[in-house]
């Protein structure tokens, strides 16, 4: 069902489009070989180029050529081996040079396409028109003191990947899905680590209404919207006050807007009219960016397998549903523990067990997959115990709370408790025989038709062994003597 | 023969022999320039304790036999060059208390060659001029004079600092940069050679910019040889300049000897334009003749699209000085006006920090990028320079050095040509084309004109073929045998 809104004058359907800032992961700035890790004392990843120093000259950063390209193909999209970078001026005492260095009319990467699943289990593919590589600016802090405002350099000419979208999102939920589809593809390829509390990544949302039908009508621009949530608020919102400003007889006006999430509403930030003349121009300093295809084909070939080719894959491997896969590759290190615990067992139990019991104690224990108390290895071994049948289901997640707590091996535990499943047929034999003779009134009801009360004599059987009956084989001796 | 008559080559031979010391020489370059500087005005800053530690320095590594043929040589390097700890200004207010903590890479070179830095020369404000009058600082004067006239004469720009303080003996050589003739118009208007080398043959890291696809180091003598021992020095691949070529540089005195016999030089018709200085012009046959005599083949060859290299090279030129002088706003180093904001602080700041013509330049730069305009100027312009290289590779198909007038006059008056501000542009109009092209250019002193001032000739090579163009410019410098000096000079 399509999301639509609701006006005085019909039904409004959204389109949206998403510019997202991904910062780049390197060792280095896209142009300096200050560092660009996050944090620091102010001003203390600033080289003389990074401050726009009079004679400095930037040279590109390989590393950050390879990640766009790196995210380039885990877009599915087009590598351009010929791209240029432009400059792109405007004055703002946080820009050094006075010019943002970018990539205008030639990006790196060209068109592509991701998929994003809905709620409802739709597949639905968002266009990519581009990706382009720019510098940051620097950061200006306006209440750090009374008359002055302070700047930081230490993100000025860190590399940024902004990733354009085509307007092919319909929906605020839609807007979410594509955010954290390209967050889940750009941290599986380790080229941005998503983090959007620290801002390294962070979304323009260009939000217009129309009626069913139409072409698109004017769009306006929401700058810098730093959550998922957010940007789907963002969109709602944005909706609402451009169909409000329509069917009030009004026109929407192209302007960029401000997301303010504490009101819950977008403001206006500066409109077309004041919108910069940014005067680009190919970037003399730099040559420009020619890549080989072989060079291309080396970083494809190195690539790891993305989020939809891996739940494919475990679909088809282990034989879990699409929807389990999907949540079990949400993110890399979700997937490889699954993997560990998968490969050469059975990949549905290995599923149960992990979204199971499994997640219910990090959650219990406030731990996470890295600092959990049972590791991959040792719940497959606790697989191995079930499948084997040295115990049975019920005991597993009694061994299991036990690995949880003390963190020993499941075997260990499984000896020192005395909790091997029996299997001797005598000893269930009499275990079954002992609990029909105390229940000779349940005996009697079930014989004269009360079917149900069979689960109750398996029960008792089973707690009279301590749990540890093969229930198969408890179960055959309850059927063979209720005869 | 007096110390002041010397050659770099001739300097170096006295100082390898200990016929003379570094410290003899840089004492009495920075007497000459004690006494000069007053009036001419070549140097913006002097560092004549600097110059004698290094002369010293230079004495120690003489004595220690590790010398090259520049060290202990005094030199005048440009304002335009950052020098570590040495305020440089590129003649600009903006600039006035920038102490640069590094070292250009050209510069560095020289420094690491032994060369001796008396100063810092003064230029045209950001090297946007061909006279030297847009400088913070003041203008220079030309030591030259006109025959029986006191008249103070430019000396050129913008490397017109330079261009003077070698001219007037003040040092035995000096850095320079061209953008579209600020080496080759100024040595022309003192009597001096200078070469400016293939863009990316020396690296621009450190050269405060003006317009950084046109902008080239390089160096200013008083004879071809000493040009080909500074470039030596200067050139070279650096990675920190991504335009700088990675090409081996070769030894560029070997190519001075030569001669030019089999080589073919073009005389592009279209340099002869309509109302030319008929002086210019006969110079100009007398250095084809020189040249044939020395065994050349003259071959008359087109450049059709010379006629646009001035507009071109003013929208290019002003387009990225635009942007490139956008980081003079007061917030991290340079000048700062306050003001009751940031716009009225950038406002202020620039207002009091740049001079006239470097207004008119970001005001013309910023025009040609502007929405709406940037197809008709910036990249029609762009398209044009790529037609004005064609005919250059196009012509070097045929030649194998094309032959032609520096400057379309002599050295004018300062004062002259002030009225408006195209008449001071035609001043590029021989030495633009080749920047645009990015092709080798050097122009050589090559006879007086009626009033006793220097003329010079250019030559202009294929890319990355300094070689050749040393190899006709010493040919024209041996048959010219220009030995005129000027009235003002150390002696």
């Amino acid at each position: 069902m399509a999301y639509t809104l609701e006006g005085r004058t019909g039904t409004w359907e959204v389109v949206c489009g998403l510019e997202i800032h991904a910062q780049v992961i390197s060792e280095s700035k896209l142009f300096s070989g200050a560092s660009a890790t996050y944090g620091g004392a102010p001003n203390d990843h600033v080289s003389f180029v990074d401050a726009g120093f009079p004679g400095m000259l930037p040279v590109i950063n390989q590393e950050c050529v390879a990640q766009a390209v790196r995210t380039g193909l885990g877009l599915k999209a087009q590598i351009n081996l010929f791209s240029r970078f432009d400059r792109k001026n405007y004055f703002y005492a946080d820009l050094p040079n006075g010019y943002q260095i970018s990539q205008f009319e030639h990006p790196i990467v060209g068109t592509g396409v991701v998929e994003i699943e809905l709620q409802d289990g739709t597949i639905k593919h968002i266009g990519i028109t581009r990706l382009h590589l720019e510098q940051d600016a620097g950061k200006s802090m306006h209440d750090q003191h009374a008359a002055k405002s302070v700047i930081d350099l230490n993100r000025a000419g860190v590399a940024l990947m902004e990733i354009v979208s085509e307007p092919d999102i319909r929906s605020p939920e839609e807007a979410g899905a594509y955010l954290r589809k390209i967050r889940q593809i750009v941290r599986y390829l380790g080229t941005c680590d998503g983090n959007m509390e620290e801002g390294s990544m962070r979304a323009d949302v260009n939000v217009s209404v129309r009626k069913a039908g139409e072409e698109f009508r004017t769009r306006c621009e929401i700058k810098n919207v730093n959550s998922v949530r957010f940007v789907m608020h963002a969109v709602e919102t944005e909706a609402l006050r451009q169909i409000e400003v329509w069917e009030s007889g009004g026109a929407v006006k192209q302007e960029t807007r401000l997301y303010d999430p504490a009101r819950g509403e977008t403001r206006s930030m500066r409109s077309k009219e004041d919108a910069h003349d940014y005067r680009y121009f190919p970037e003399p300093d730099l040559l420009p960016l020619i890549l080989e295809q072989d060079w291309v084909d080396a970083l494809a070939a190195k690539l790891p397998e993305l989020p939809d080719e891996k739940r494919r894959r475990f679909c088809a491997e282990y034989g879990i549903p699409f929807y389990d896969a999907g949540v079990l590759v949400a993110d890399q290190a979700m997937a490889d523990f699954y993997e560990t615990v998968a490969k050469g067992r059975d990949g549905k139990l290995a599923a149960n067990w992990i979204s199971g019991d499994f997640f219910a104690a990090l959650n219990r224990t406030g731990t996470t997959l890295e600092t959990s108390p049972v590791s991959a290895a040792a719940l497959g071994e606790l697989l191995d115990l079930i499948t084997d049948k040295t115990i049975n289901g019920r005991i597993a997640k009694d061994v299991f709370e036990e690995m949880v707590e003390t963190g020993k091996p499941a075997a260990a535990i499984v000896e020192e408790k005395g909790l091997r499943q029996v299997t001797d047929t005598g000893a269930i034999d009499a275990a079954v025989t002992k609990v029909l003779a105390e229940n000779a009134d349940k005996v009697a009801e079930y014989k004269s038709g009360k079917d149900k009360l069979f689960g109750f004599f398996v029960g008792q059987v089973m707690k009279a062994m301590q749990g540890k009956g093969n229930p198969a084989l408890v179960n055959e001796a309850v059927t063979k003597q209720l005869g | 023969m007096s110390i002041f008559d010397l050659t770099i080559a001739v300097a170096a031979r006295a100082l390898a022999a200990k016929q003379i010391s570094s410290v003899e020489l840089v004492t009495a370059y920075n007497g000459a320039v004690a006494a000069l500087n007053p009036r001419l005005n070549a140097f913006i800053t002097t560092t004549p304790d600097l110059a004698l530690a290094q002369a010293k320095a230079a004495d120690a590594r003489i004595a220690a036999g590790e010398a090259t043929p520049l060290t202990g040589i005094p030199l005048a390097m440009k304002d335009l060059f950052c020098t570590a700890g040495v305020r440089t200004t590129a003649a600009s207010k903006i600039l006035e208390p920038f102490i640069p903590p590094y070292e250009s890479t050209v510069s560095g070179k020289l420094k690491t060659a032994g060369a001796v830095m008396l100063g810092k020369a003064n230029l045209d404000e950001f090297a946007m001029g061909s006279s030297n009058i847009t400088s913070g600082y003041g203008p220079v004067e030309n030591p030259w004079k006109r025959t029986g006239s006191d008249a103070r004469l430019v000396p050129g720009g913008s490397s017109g600092g330079s261009a003077a303080a070698v001219a007037a003996r003040m040092a035995l050589g000096a850095t320079g940069t061209d953008t579209g003739g600020s080496i080759r118009q100024p040595a022309a208007f003192t009597g001096l050679a200078g070469i400016k080398p293939t863009y990316g043959r020396c690296s621009r890291y450190g050269i405060i910019a003006f317009a950084s696809s046109l902008d080239q180091a390089g160096p200013m003598a008083r004879n071809v040889e000493d040009c080909a021992l500074l470039l030596n020095a200067m050139a070279g691949f650096d990675e920190r300049d991504s335009t700088s070529a990675q090409r081996a540089v070769p030894d560029f005195t070997t190519a001075l000897n030569r001669g030019v016999k089999g080589l073919r030089i073009g005389i592009p018709a279209e340099y002869r334009l309509e109302g030319t200085n008929p002086e210019i012009l006969a110079l100009w046959d007398k250095g084809l003749a020189w040249l044939r005599a020395a065994g050349a083949e003259i071959v008359d060859i087109s450049l059709p699209h010379t006629q646009y290299g001035l507009p071109v090279y003013y929208i290019v030129a002003p387009a990225e000085a635009s942007s490139n002088l956008a980081r003079y706003d007061g917030v991290r180093f340079g000048a700062r006006v306050d003001g009751v904001d940031l716009i009225d602080m950038y406002e202020r700041t620039r207002a009091a920090g740049f001079g006239a013509e470097v207004k008119r330049r970001i005001m013309i730069g910023t025009y040609v990028l502007s929405h709406g305009y940037y197809d008709a100027y910036y990249l029609k312009a762009q398209k044009v320079r790529n037609l004005i290289l064609r005919d250059f590779t196009e012509a070097f198909a045929k030649v194998d050095a094309i032959l032609t007038p520096t400057a379309p006059s002599a050295a004018f008056g300062l004062g002259e040509k002030m009225d408006d501000p195209v008449t001071m542009y035609l001043n590029d109009v021989f030495t633009v084309p080749a920047s645009l092209a990015g092709v080798p250019a050097m122009s050589v002193p090559a006879g007086l004109s009626s009033e006793g001032l220097p003329l010079g000739l250019q030559v202009i090579g294929r890319h990355f073929d300094e070689e050749t163009v040393f190899a006709v410019s010493a040919a024209l410098e041996k048959a010219a045998g220009f030995t005129a000096l000027p009235e003002l000079r150390a002696k």
